[in-house]
């Protein structure tokens, strides 16, 4: 992955999230921007499968050696699934942020949201 | 500091030894103190303690020589990066000099051989310095009562969430919410967490200041306290302070002031005029004492009158010395004399933060240094350490290197100043903390970096009053030769340091894959 990619397959969100959509559902991660300015991610604390999550609102942190920071929900609904791996192997969220760096997958609440998200060229144009 | 730094290729200026541990070095009956024969009859340890606090066995104990101890420790001091070793810009610590006359006082026998459990009978002195202090830091502060018995910064925090807590509680409020700007110390937040509260953020407007509008929309009934730092975080000065206190009273919550940046303003203004309630010090900062590894810390908080009777028990008080006062009864005393206490009758009190009465050596030393100074003398060093930074921010500008560490705000600095590195890191291709890391390679301690976490690549930079003009030229000098040099092949920088006894660590590994205990 090259410095800066934003696949454009993807939807974001002005604070610096992805939502992959696949019909009813999605997965969340944070972008390679995000994971850029946090520098080296150490520890990803893991939301509860079942918790729901509303779009704009933190649903849960990520901490490097620099800070500790709120990861925010694109999109509203219910954690179904969340990735384990990132237990043992945080640095994927640095080495892979939209492939094995995922944090969760979401059945959506209210689907008419993903308009509001913005595309890759757009989000681009939101960064320094 | 050196002239040439170390870099790829270039020798070490400290060895870079495996150090083993004091226990790794211990044989089997060596000693370094020989107790002397027993002069006095024999009593067995089963005689004098009950079986549950007995030890099964002897503790392991390190069996060494004297001169082992003393070149392992002394080795081992040699491989830190001290304040009395070089520049330490390091934001938000106030690295100032720690006067060594404190160290001659604090180490008289009547400080340092002060038993805690003395009687305040026979502790007169040792009482009768810390009310001064008290005196003094209300004085300081222009807040009237004092408790010295926080440890640290993020101590007297508590403290004063706690007396928050305790002051709403006693009018029958039940308040849930404490705000805190974005750009706060991280203490802040945790200690509204470990006080119960639920915290609540402030924005930051264009010019660096707590976004009005912002805490207009959220100071509400159920906001207990907005915790502030003036100058704030980013080396500013709150010009809207006033109206801030104005707001934050309107809805019946307090202000507290988290003491880090008092460094900026002793002598000149006062918390307490500000319209803060409470206000925390850290002695160790402000007021002298070797820190950041090198001792303990204090910090003693201050308060307004509403907010007294909630004050951790006991206080120390005085009261005259005659008979009817509990005093030693002379035939004549004389007309100022004070006999000192410690009063725990104090039945709204948040109660004891601590065993004992506080970090005693500190206050000797906080004291010793607010006496040396005097009040024109504590005024002064605020002027200087703004004029300190204020030039060395200028400096910077002026040697061309910030085209590259711009400063955050366009304005006059305080005691501190906030750099982005952004277009470091975009136009040379390192980061600031390959510019902290390769500082060392030149004899500099970094400034704080990545902090407040409103700037980008933040480097937060507090020269101190205590720097000469040359000192801080050089630092200048050495910042842009670093970037000088990165233009030439950022590699450098990338794999610094060079120079140390560790090179560069994997801190990301230390928190990811922690190893806790080293099996000897």
């Amino acid at each position: 992955m090259a410095d800066g990619d934003y696949p454009s397959e993807l939807k974001y969100h002005a604070e610096h999230d992805w939502a992959r959509v696949d019909g009813d559902e999605a997965t969340f991660g944070i972008t390679w921007y995000a994971q850029d300015s946090l520098g080296e991610v150490v520890f990803f604390e893991a939301p509860a499968v079942g918790s729901t999550v509303s779009k704009d609102a933190a649903y849960t942190e990520v901490e490097s050696v620099k800070a500790v920071s709120e990861v925010i929900a694109p999109l509203s609904g219910e954690i179904v699934a969340v990735n384990e791996a990132l237990a043992a192997n945080p640095e994927a969220i640095n080495e892979d942020p939209y492939g094995a760096g995922w944090l969760v997958k979401v059945r959506l609440s209210d689907p008419a949201e993903i308009e509001t998200l913005l595309d890759a060229a757009a989000y681009a144009a939101t960064l320094p | 500091m050196t002239a040439v730094a170390p870099g790829p290729g270039r020798s070490f200026t400290q060895a870079a030894d495996d150090e083993l541990t004091i226990y790794e070095r211990s044989v089997p009956g060596r000693r370094a103190f020989v107790a002397p024969a027993l002069d006095v009859p024999a009593v067995s340890v089963e005689a004098l303690l009950p079986a549950h606090l007995r030890r099964p066995e002897p503790p392991r104990l390190p069996e060494v020589t004297e001169p082992e101890i003393v070149r392992h420790y002394n080795r081992l001091s040699k491989r830190n990066f001290d304040l009395d070793t070089g520049f330490y810009p390091l934001g938000s610590c106030t690295m100032k000099h720690n006067p060594k006359l404190h160290e001659r006082v604090a180490a008289l026998p009547g400080n340092s051989r002060l038993h805690p459990l003395q009687d305040p009978a026979r502790a007169q002195g040792a009482l009768e310095l810390m009310y001064r202090l008290g005196e003094a830091l209300a004085e300081i502060s222009g807040l009237p009562h004092v408790s010295l018995q926080p440890s640290a910064g993020s101590h007297g925090e508590l403290a004063g969430v706690l007396l928050t807590r305790a002051y709403h509680e006693d009018r029958g409020e039940r308040r849930t919410k404490v705000l805190t700007p974005e750009t706060a110390h991280g203490t802040n937040p945790a200690t509204v967490t470990m006080a119960g509260y639920e915290v609540v953020k402030l924005a930051t407007d264009r010019d660096g200041n707590v976004d009005l509008a912002d805490l207009r929309a959220k100071a509400d009934s159920d906001v207990a306290c907005l915790m502030l730092t003036n100058p704030s975080t980013l080396g500013l000065f709150e010009p809207n302070i006033s109206q801030i206190a104005e707001i934050i009273h309107g809805v019946g919550a307090t202000l507290y002031y988290d003491g880090a940046n008092l460094n900026a303003i002793m002598g000149i203004t006062r918390p307490g005029d500000m319209g803060f309630d409470i206000v925390h010090f850290n002695l160790h900062k402000s007021f002298t004492q070797p820190h950041g590894g090198g001792g303990p810390g204090s910090g003693p908080i201050a308060v307004s009158d509403r907010i007294e009777p909630y004050l951790p028990r006991p206080q120390v008080i005085r009261r005259p010395a005659t008979p009817d006062g509990g005093g030693e009864p002379t035939a004549t005393p004389p007309a100022t004399s004070w006999v000192y206490d410690l009063d725990f009758d104090r039945p709204k009190s948040i109660g004891r933060l601590r065993g004992f009465q506080g970090n005693y050596g500190v206050f000797v030393r906080s004291y010793a240094y607010i006496l040396s100074l005097g009040a024109e003398g504590l005024r002064e060093a605020s002027e200087t350490a703004v004029l300190n930074a204020n030039y060395l921010l200028a400096k910077l500008a002026a040697a061309g290197v910030g085209e590259y560490l711009p400063a955050a705000y366009n304005r006059l600095a305080m005691h501190e100043f906030v750099l982005s590195g952004a277009p470091m890191k975009a136009e040379l291709g390192i980061k600031t903390l390959d510019l902290a890391k390769r500082l060392l390679d030149f004899g500099v301690h970094p400034p704080t970096v990545y902090f407040p976490l409103l700037v980008e690549e933040a480097l937060l930079i507090e020269p101190t009053e205590t720097e000469t003009r040359e000192t801080l030229d050089r630092f200048v000098e050495i910042v842009a030769e670093v970037l000088r040099e990165a233009r030439a092949d950022p590699e450098i920088a990338r794999h610094a340091p060079y120079g140390t006894p560790v090179r560069r660590l994997d801190e990301a590994g230390a928190a990811r894959r922690p190893v806790l205990r080293q099996i000897l």
